[in-house]
Order: C-alpha cells, then sequence, then structure tokens
C-alpha cells in the first residue's frame, strides 16, 4: 500500500520537474488516514488501493494539460496514513504551506485536524456525515463527496415517482449504516413516505450459505410493502437479500438500486470520456471518492485560472460564488454558500445501468434543483464554515 | 427528347437534394430525403458514429467512428465504405480544410488534434490540445484551424501553416463547437456548461460578443448550447441548445436573441437544405430529426431516424 503511494509521488513529481521552470506551481496536499478495515460476508468487492489516490492523479494531469497552455502546473503530494493515526496526519499538514488540502478520512479525524486550521481550504472527498455540513462544519471545509442526506433524498425521490409510498426499513449495525438509516427516516418523513415497519439486521449466520433459509423467514414477517430499503453501507448482507424476499419486491438503498456521486453506469453528458480517462489509468472502474477528489481538483483548478491566480480568499470567493464546474452530470455544478457542499446530481444506479439522475423531474427549488437534495441553508446551522481570517 | 425528359425526371426523383444524419447508438448514417422528408436509407457505419462531412464535390462521406477509432470514407453514391483514414483514438469530429485534402480531427480521449492527408492516407502531423477536444473548424482561407477543448475549456487557434497553436482563448465551461462566418472575419463557438456562445473577432482573437439564452420554463442549468450554424447571408445564427429542447435564433448584427424554435429532446447540430431554405436538427434523446422551415422558422415535422442521431450534413442533387 504504502509504496504504491510513494510511487505515485514519485511519478508526479518527476513529471512536475519536466515542466518549465518559470511556471507557476499549484501544490496541493492530499491527506489520506486509512480506513479501519471492515469484515463483510462477500469478498467479491474489495476496496480499490488506489480509492481517491487515482482521481487525484487524473484531475492533475487533465490540469495540467491545460497548464501547459497557461503556464502553470499542479504539483500533488499524497500523505497516507494507517487507521487511527492523525498524529501523523497532523504533522504532514504543518509542513505543507500551501492553499489546498484535500482530506480522505473520516468526519471525526477531519474535525480534529482541523482544530487549528488557517486560511487553507479543504475540501472534504470522503465523509457523508451530515452533521459535518451543519452544526459540525469547519472553517473552508468543502465537500465535493454528497451527504448522507443528499443520497438518501435521491433515493426517496425515486421511491415517490415510482409510488413505493410503503416502505420497510433494515438497517445494519454498523455506525455508518444507522447514518445512513437516520437521513432516510428524515427523508422520507420530508417527502411524505411511511416507513411503516423499521428493523435491525440482527443475523449473524452466514449469509453466503443460508441466505435461501433466512431472508424468506424474516421478510414474510414484514406483510406487505412497496419497497424494502437497506442502510448497509459496506453492502455486507444486503446483496443476499435480493430475490430471496417473500415478496417479490425491490430492495434498495446498499445493493439493487443504490444512491451515489458517482456510478460508471454514468455515461451521458459525456462521462464515457471521463470514465474512459480514468479507467485507462488506474484500471479499474471510477468510484465515488474517486470522483470527489477529481471534482475537487478541477474546481480549485477552474477557480484559479477564472480568477487569474489570485489569492486564497478570492478563489474561495468565487468558488461559492460564479463557478460553473462542468462535471459530466449534465449540470453546471457549484458550491452551497452556507456550508460549502458540492451541488450535485446524484446518481440512482444499479450495477448495469443508471436509472435515473436526481434531482427528479418534478422536484423543485426555489433556489437551484439541485438545492432538493441534502440540508438547506435554513436547517444547517452552520456557523463556522463562513468565517474568515 | 422525350426519352431525356423522362430520363432527367427520373434521375430527379431519385437524387433529390438530402440531409445525411449519424446515429450514435445504432451505428448508422440515415438519409433524408428534403422533398419528401423522408428515410429512404440506412447505412451501417463503424461504432458510435458522431461527426460527418462530405467531400467538396459530396461523393465521399467522412465519418467519425469514434468507438471504432477510425474515420471511414463512404462512397456517397452506394453507401459503401471504401476504407477508413487513420485518425487518432476516438475521434468526435472534425472540419475538412477547403483544399479538400487535409481533415483536422479532434481525439477526444488523447487531447490532441490529428491532421490526415484523405488522399494519401497519411497522419500528417497531430497537435497537442487540451483535455477532450471536440469543436473543429478550418478558416475560409484555410490559414487557420480551430480546435476547442472541453475539459481545459479553450480555443486553440492552429496556424494551418506550420500547424502549431499561435494563440489560446478562454471561453466558458465545456466549448463544443466552432464555426466561421463566411467571410472568416468571425468565430462562434459555443460552451455547454457555461451556457454561452462566444463571438471572435478573427484578426486579433480579441472577444466581440457573448451571447446568453434564456427560455420561460426552462430552467436556466438546461440550456447548454452546442451546435451553431450560420445562414446563407451569415445575418442569423441558429444554436442547438441541448436538453433545453429548443434552437435560439440570434440576429448577428447585434447579437440579440429573436426567438426559440421548439425541436425534440436533447438537440446536438443543425445543418441547412442546400437552398438553404430549410433547417434539420438532430435530436439524440427522442431519436429523430426536426424540419424547420426557415421562411417561418416553424417547425414542419420530425422525422424518426437511428439511435442518438448526432451530426448532421447536406447533400445537394449532384
Amino acid at each position: 500500500m504504502k509504496s504504491i503511494f510513494a510511487a505515485v509521488l514519485l511519478s508526479i513529481l518527476v513529471s512536475s520537474t519536466v515542466v518549465r521552470a518559470d511556471g507557476r506551481v499549484v501544490d496541493v496536499l492530499y491527506v489520506q488516514i486509512e480506513r479501519p478495515s471492515v469484515a463483510t460476508l462477500s469478498n467479491l468487492d474489495p476496496e480499490p488501493e488506489s480509492l481517491g489516490t487515482a482521481g487525484a492523479m487524473l484531475a492533475v494531469a487533465d490540469n495540467n494539460t491545460t497548464g501547459q497552455f497557461l503556464n502553470y502546473e499542479f504539483a500533488l503530494q499524497v500523505e497516507s496514513f494507517e487507521a487511527g493515526d492523525i498524529l501523523g496526519a497532523k504533522a504532514a499538514l504543518a509542513a505543507y504551506s500551501g492553499d489546498y488540502v484535500l482530506l480522505d478520512m473520516s468526519a471525526q479525524e477531519q474535525i480534529s485536524l482541523l482544530e487549528e486550521a488557517d486560511r487553507t481550504l479543504f475540501f472534504n472527498v470522503r465523509a457523508y456525515e451530515d452533521e459535518l455540513r451543519a452544526e459540525q462544519c469547519q472553517k473552508n471545509l468543502f465537500h465535493t463527496i454528497p451527504s448522507y442526506g443528499m443520497r438518501a433524498d435521491a433515493l426517496m425521490q425515486y421511491a415517490l415517482k415510482k409510488r413505493w409510498e410503503d416502505l420497510v426499513l433494515v438497517t445494519g449495525s454498523k455506525a455508518e449504516d444507522k447514518l445512513f438509516a437516520e437521513a432516510v427516516r428524515r427523508s422520507a418523513k420530508k417527502l411524505g413516505l411511511d416507513i411503516n415497519q423499521d428493523l435491525p439486521w440482527v443475523f449473524d449466520a452466514d449469509m453466503r450459505r443460508h441466505a435461501g433459509a433466512e431472508v424468506p423467514l424474516f421478510t414474510q414477517k414484514l406483510g406487505d410493502y412497496d419497497v424494502m430499503v437497506i442502510a448497509d453501507e459496506n453492502n455486507d448482507f444486503a446483496r443476499y437479500v435480493r430475490y430471496n424476499t417473500w415478496l417479490p419486491r425491490p430492495v434498495v438503498g446498499a445493493d439493487g438500486l443504490r444512491s451515489l456521486g458517482w456510478a460508471r453506469s454514468v455515461e451521458q453528458w459525456g462521462a464515457a470520456q471521463l470514465q474512459s480517462r480514468f479507467s485507462e489509468l488506474a484500471g479499474r472502474t471510477m468510484h465515488e471518492v474517486d470522483y470527489a477528489v477529481w471534482v475537487a481538483l478541477r474546481s480549485i483548478d477552474e477557480a484559479l485560472v477564472r480568477t487569474k491566480f489570485a489569492d486564497v480568499d478570492a478563489v474561495k470567493a468565487y468558488l461559492l460564488d460564479g463557478i460553473e464546474v462542468a462535471g459530466f452530470k449534465g449540470r453546471p455544478l457549484s458550491f452551497r454558500q452556507w456550508n460549502g457542499q458540492l451541488r450535485q446530481p446524484i446518481a440512482l444506479a444499479h450495477n448495469s445501468a443508471l436509472v435515473a439522475m436526481a434531482p427528479l423531474e418534478g422536484f423543485l427549488h426555489a433556489r437551484n434543483e439541485l438545492d432538493s437534495l441534502g440540508i438547506d441553508e435554513p436547517q444547517a446551522r452552520c456557523v463556522l464554515f463562513g468565517e474568515n481570517k | 427528347m422525350k426519352l431525356l425528359l423522362v430520363g432527367l425526371l427520373l434521375s430527379g426523383s431519385v437524387f433529390a437534394d438530402e440531409i445525411w444524419v449519424s446515429n450514435e447508438k445504432s451505428d448508422t448514417v440515415s438519409v433524408i430525403d428534403i422533398d419528401t422528408l423522408e428515410v429512404t436509407r440506412e447505412y451501417d457505419v463503424g461504432e458510435r458514429p458522431r461527426g460527418i462531412t462530405f467531400s467538396r464535390d459530396y461523393r465521399y462521406l467522412y465519418i467519425c467512428a469514434s468507438d471504432s477509432d477510425a474515420v471511414q470514407v463512404m462512397d456517397a453514391n452506394t453507401g459503401e465504405i471504401l476504407h477508413d483514414l487513420p485518425s487518432g483514438e476516438d475521434p468526435e469530429q472534425f472540419a475538412l480544410h477547403p483544399d479538400d485534402r487535409l481533415l483536422y480531427i479532434a481525439n477526444e480521449d488523447d487531447a490532441v488534434t490529428t491532421v490526415v492527408d484523405t488522399e494519401t492516407r497519411q497522419v500528417v502531423t497531430q497537435i497537442n490540445v487540451g483535455v477532450e477536444p471536440e469543436g473543429m473548424a478550418v478558416s475560409p482561407d484555410g490559414k487557420v484551424a480551430i480546435t476547442t477543448s472541453e475539459t481545459t475549456n479553450m480555443v486553440h487557434w492552429i496556424d494551418t501553416a506550420t500547424q502549431k497553436i499561435f494563440a489560446n482563448s478562454l471561453v466558458d465551461s465545456r466549448p463544443r463547437h466552432a464555426e466561421y462566418s463566411k467571410d472568416g472575419s468571425k468565430l462562434w463557438t459555443s460552451s455547454e456548461i457555461g451556457g454561452s456562445v462566444t463571438v471572435f473577432d478573427t484578426s486579433d482573437q480579441s472577444e466581440i460578443a457573448k451571447i446568453e439564452f434564456e427560455i420561460q420554463g426552462v430552467h436556466p442549468d438546461k440550456v447548454q448550447p452546442v451546435g451553431v450554424e450560420l445562414n446563407e447571408d451569415d445575418s442569423r445564427a441558429f444554436v442547438a441548445l441541448g436538453p433545453a429542447n429548443h434552437i435560439a435564433v440570434v440576429d448577428t448584427s447585434d447579437y440579440s436573441v429573436l426567438e426559440y424554435i421548439l425541436v425534440g429532446k436533447r438537440v446536438w447540430h443543425m445543418a441547412f437544405s442546400p437552398d438553404w431554405s430549410k433547417l434539420f436538427s438532430t435530436n439524440g434523446v427522442s431519436g429523430d430529426v426536426t424540419a424547420i422551415d426557415l421562411s417561418n422558422n416553424e417547425p414542419i415535422k420530425s422525422i424518426k431516424v437511428g439511435r442518438f442521431p448526432w451530426g448532421a450534413a447536406a447533400r445537394p442533387t449532384p
């Protein structure tokens, strides 16, 4: 793992020395604290080792192509730490003197890291927590990964559109499962959908062997309903529920139909080009975190070019007012002024096709339809983000 | 004499003016008879055909078969694919030099513009441009070639004598199309995500005008300009607005928008009939072509073609 990151760093540093010396250099720091490993029943979908960093490499290559013509260059420094090594991350941040830092770590780690944040702009590329966009929001912390709330709203908009009004919610035991379930409950309430049964997943049998026996019995007890929403962020058990329910009902949320910031099945709006550039570089498909990293670096680039490389305060101002990022999602992307969240369509996709892109037609918002997804300004109560200097 | 007349009439009905359309997701080219507004033929071509253009004598059709990584050359009289040109990877759009010989091709996946000699079938050169090159044009005097790069948000000005970039202009997000005025004095470029069209003075690459669009009942985010075409005397510009499902009509004397014409879903590109009396638009999502009468700018028919029609080119009666 470490050696891969070293290689990433090396290749980028080498390429940076080739470019003319008189150009401007934009130093970007990418700090990653690995996730604690999660035991799942299936090993079919391991997390790619280059998750996130591959998105950074593509964005730097994209930005530096523009840089060739405008005589500037992005230099990326990747610092990766083992799970829990917040001190290492703090040291890396202390040693960095640039203006732009990408944070690939949990919400708690971000809060801890930003205790003494200064004028630097930070970009959260991994944590979904709504709190991090609300009362626990941080000064100068932007978010390019969508929140649990945005993902839940996208899913619930779709349920409403399909008139799946009687919902069953099944929640896994991990903290992240509970957070997504909470977002689904809030969203269902907001849109007037009924979660008539709200159950924890309690099995500890090996579902690879017993799903066919256990799941029908478990779901038989539920009676009739329209759709089952599963909150299982690691797709630990959800994959065994599909096609095993007592009644033939769709299963969404964690397996089957998922709501994500990016999916390999997003191909319209020129996205096929981004997907193929990415897979050529990374040897795999682009995941949501890769996209969050890519779009963060593209946003910084766009703001720098449009402000003619103004200082970081002007860049922040441009990010919050005026930017139109071309993010291959069919609409210009921008940032919410009250909490720095990237406004973006959310993909509703299963493994082999894109089903819809939220916001769905008819879900209006006074400011921007994209703001029908996630925490809106009046609810955010975010104070720290906008504080300057 | 009688016989000859009959013969002429017959040939007239067989060879009417036509609009040729590439269907991105059916790997075909559809041919529309302009008199009857019916599809008369559909030819199989390479994978994911997008840009199409005719040789000056309309004998050959060049086709960007993006996913076949080739530019195909079709005999327009028979529909037979004669050969492929080396095109570089993922050719999306191209422009034929007035010399009828050099093709300037945007290679979307490779950030290069490839120049191919259609006679020798050799690559003349490749020019490094920005990320995702797409819009292509060559000035009427042949001295300047244009590439727009979608992710770099730039218009690259290429000197065709040296095949080198001599200027770069930043434009709004995702520039997709470039079109010269007939006298070569102005260049029109569309920015899909920026929602605007920029007009340049080609003598010094300065910006003359930026045109924005507003359609009642359509969210501004969905106004995404792609194709731009200028009419016979350059008095009007027609701008295809993508998922806004409209074409804007622009007065080129003051760059004001005169009206919006409702067409099919996801309108990409357009072509005029050879007599300039009609305009045809490719509507990707609805899978059809809208024929517009330019005497009153009214749509007269939508013509079902293949899946995801993209490029369009007119072919006059030979």
